[in-house]
């Protein structure tokens, strides 16, 4: 699988974004395996050490299995004034693990990130891609009953 | 093109070319810059910042590793305001550092508690922020220690860069980064051939050596065992520096007293057994050039280097010579033939190393390397662990009484000590193989051409009978890189090498700067220590491996001839190919000749 991916574009260096994009993407775990880093390793004849530095470096990158569904809760000075401390704490709860961990049924990983842009809406989280704004303890609630219910 | 400029550092004007960076200009001219993560054997990589300087007319200070010198520069270096960003700096390390100075293998070594006592930064200034993190002891070779990280760099560049063994690297960023294997495996899981030049050149004490001095200790107090020493070639010659002797003083017989002091039964050297890999080794190149071989023969004796063409080269493999080390050939024997003309039992013999190497470590521990019946070498000290030894016994290395060694597998000749540096083994070569092919002795013995260290050495030499043999040394894995694809190439192209016999050493400068050697271990000492070694070579009476009395003795009353079934069966070895995700054994790449 991971040789495919990676014969859909050049054997350049500046595709290993775009190759570790879709190999993560296209996991159902949405993370990076070591199996992985050595075939792209092999494709773009770039040392695995090298491409480790790389994914490590970019916090969208993952290198251990996730969950179906990834919460990213801004923690930005705006938003925490805005009480993300009380939404983390509410997530935490609601869904029984820590931050950067998963759920049991692995539905969820819960990870904090740096600001998303939308500052007016503080505090904000995204799921997966979509944003959700002007969070209360409530509203979260809601969001998670609904998206597990989809997933 | 590069021209001259002018530029003024704390007033001193100088002239230098533009190509300089300013920390450059400065050593060049004995301006000393406090620097940290600046190492002038290596690129610069900017991390740690000490080293910022101030010039008039700019208020930006910047870093003196990486700004280039210009025209009409007037640099400052000492300032108190420079002084105090220095002092920052090193306070903000430390708060992140483990410093446990006085038990620390690099303690009076280390640069930067040295840089914290030289610009008197107060211990207390800012809390230790550290949160412990796991030591990496998965390498029979090296520890890596991320308590002890300051995050130079330095280890990735000499890692990536000048060895090109990929198997360091940064991992994450800000605070959370750390000097990691991908996947943060362990060494022993990654491409790492165990060279060490991550340890000469970790200016803390984050990357050192696995030490094997409590082991030795105890063989050496245990009344049962019967524990025999042997010295690599470059350990003569590095001693002396702890001690406060000249760079490059040969030490040999203080070497061999002090280990007679420490205890060990018997007093060898690994100079008889690198006499005796020309022998074998020679042999096998004169059958090769004889039988008109297009594959050249590339030597065997560095533990880096071959893990590295297992890892990176195993398709060349047949072309690495079969003969095993000077130090496994020492341990097989020590057990048969040492075992056997003093009538010691060999399980009871204990038979140590020093090396000035962290490679050797993983050598000894091949599995294939037990043709004694026993792991034929048991331990494997650097030169720094025998420098703590000697320490640790008290002795006055700098005055002590010089020895002889025990007499047998000790004598060596000026080709044997050569061993130690860049060219030595294939200078020595050069000196028995012209005879095995003509029968004649070779008259001008210094081969020069494949001394100094430049990074790749070639020269031709006329051999009567046989024509022109061109050979080629590489030192440093980024060099054995080079050397290797024009080898790879050659034999693609038109079957052929653009060498015959080739040397390669794992590190920069050869066994001399191996990475067990001596802290303060650049490019600069390896030069001083390798020339000690021809010194040495000069100085002796036998200069050629085939006229070594002893090696005459062995093949007489043990191994038969060169190349023999029992030469083969003891001092040959095969090698495999490795995987370069993760450095373990996928295969047999050659076979062992029985």
């Amino acid at each position: 699988m991971y040789k495919e991916i990676c014969a859909k574009y050049a054997p350049t260096k500046d595709n290993l974004i775009y190759i570790l994009h879709e190999i993560q993407d296209s996991h159902p775990q949405h993370y990076i395996s070591k199996d992985a880093v050595t075939a792209i390793s092999e494709y773009l004849k770039v040392p695995e050490n090298h491409i480790y530095g790389v994914l490590t470096f970019y916090s969208m990158y993952s290198t251990s299995p996730r969950g179906k569904n990834i919460i990213r809760l801004c923690e930005s000075p705006p938003c925490y004034i805005k009480g993300s401390e009380n939404i983390l704490r509410k997530l935490k709860t609601i869904l029984g693990v820590g931050v950067g961990e998963t759920t049991k049924d692995g539905k969820f990983t819960l990870e904090l990130c740096a600001c998303l842009g939308v500052c007016g809406n503080a505090p904000v989280m995204m799921i997966n891609e979509d944003v959700y704004g002007d969070l209360s303890e409530e509203k979260v609630e809601d969001i998670i009953e609904k998206v597990r219910g989809r997933s | 093109m590069a021209k001259n400029v002018n530029v003024w550092i704390d007033g001193h004007h100088l002239e230098v070319p533009d190509t300089m960076t300013i920390i450059e200009a400065a050593d060049k001219h004995g301006i000393y810059i406090p620097r940290l993560c600046y190492h002038p054997d290596l690129p610069p990589t900017a991390n740690c910042g000490v080293c910022v300087v101030e010039f008039e007319g700019n208020p930006v200070p910047k870093r003196a590793c990486c700004t280039p010198v210009a025209e009409g520069m007037k640099i400052h270096t000492n300032s108190k305001k420079l002084r105090s960003y220095r002092k920052t700096l090193i306070e903000m390390i430390l708060s992140n550092h483990e410093v446990v100075c006085p038990t620390c293998t690099a303690n009076n070594k280390c640069e930067l508690q040295t840089l914290a006592n030289n610009l008197g930064v107060d211990p207390d200034s800012l809390p230790n922020i550290l949160v412990k993190k796991e030591a990496d002891f998965s390498s029979p070779s090296i520890i890596r220690d991320p308590n002890k990280c300051i995050a130079c760099g330095r280890c990735i560049t000499v890692c990536n860069e000048v060895q090109t063994v990929y198997a360091l690297t940064n991992s994450d960023r800000g605070i959370g980064s750390e000097v990691t294997t991908a996947f943060g495996m362990g060494m022993a899981q990654s491409p790492c051939v165990n060279c060490g030049q991550c340890t000469v050149y970790c200016p803390t004490g984050a990357l050192r050596e696995r030490s094997e001095i409590d082991e030795v200790w105890e063989a050496i107090l245990d009344p049962d065992k019967h524990v025999i020493v042997q010295e690599a070639p470059a350990i003569r010659v590095s001693l002396g520096e702890e001690f406060g002797l000249p760079l490059g003083s040969i030490t040999a017989k203080k070497m061999y007293a002090a280990l007679r002091k420490i205890g060990f039964d018997a007093i060898m050297d690994t100079n008889f057994t690198a006499d005796l890999t020309i022998m074998e080794e020679g042999t096998e190149c004169v059958a090769r050039l004889k039988a008109g071989e297009k594959r050249p023969l590339i030597t065997s004796c560095s533990p880096g280097w071959i893990k590295f063409m297992e890892t990176y080269y195993p398709d060349l493999a047949d072309c690495v010579s079969t003969a095993k080390s000077p130090m496994s050939m020492f341990g097989v024997l020590s057990k048969t033939y040492y075992a056997q003309e003093h009538g010691i039992d060999p399980a009871k013999i204990v038979s140590v190393a020093v090396m000035p190497c962290t490679a050797k470590k993983f050598e000894a521990r091949r599995p294939e390397l037990r043709d004694s019946g026993y792991q034929d070498t048991d331990y494997v000290l650097t030169t720094r662990e025998f420098l703590r030894m000697i320490k640790e016994a008290g002795i006055d290395f700098a005055h002590i009484k010089e020895e002889d060694a025990d007499e047998g597998m000790s004598f060596y000749t000026g080709a044997g000590t050569i061993f130690g540096a860049t060219g030595g083994v294939m200078e020595a070569a050069i000196r028995s193989a012209y005879t095995l092919v003509t029968g004649q002795e070779l008259e001008d013995i210094d081969i020069v051409g494949v001394r100094g260290l430049e990074g790749v050495k070639e020269a031709t030499v006329n051999v009567p009978g046989f024509g022109d043999l061109r050979v080629a040394v590489a030192h440093g894995l980024g060099n054995a890189r080079y050397v290797m694809d024009k080898v790879r190439e050659g034999l693609k192209a038109t079957g052929e090498s653009p060498w015959h016999f080739i040397e390669i050493m794992a590190c920069p400068g050869g066994c001399v700067g191996g990475g067990g050697q001596p802290y303060g271990n650049d490019i600069a000492s390896r030069a001083r220590r390798g020339l000690a070694l021809y010194e040495e070579d000069k100085s002796l009476p036998v200069r050629k491996s085939h006229h070594n009395p002893e090696v005459t003795r062995i093949y007489e009353r043990f191994l038969g001839a060169p190349n023999s079934p029992l030469a083969h069966k003891l001092l040959h070895t095969n090698y495999f190919k490795r995987s370069i995700s993760n450095g373990q054994v996928v295969e047999e790449a050659t076979h062992k000749h029985h």
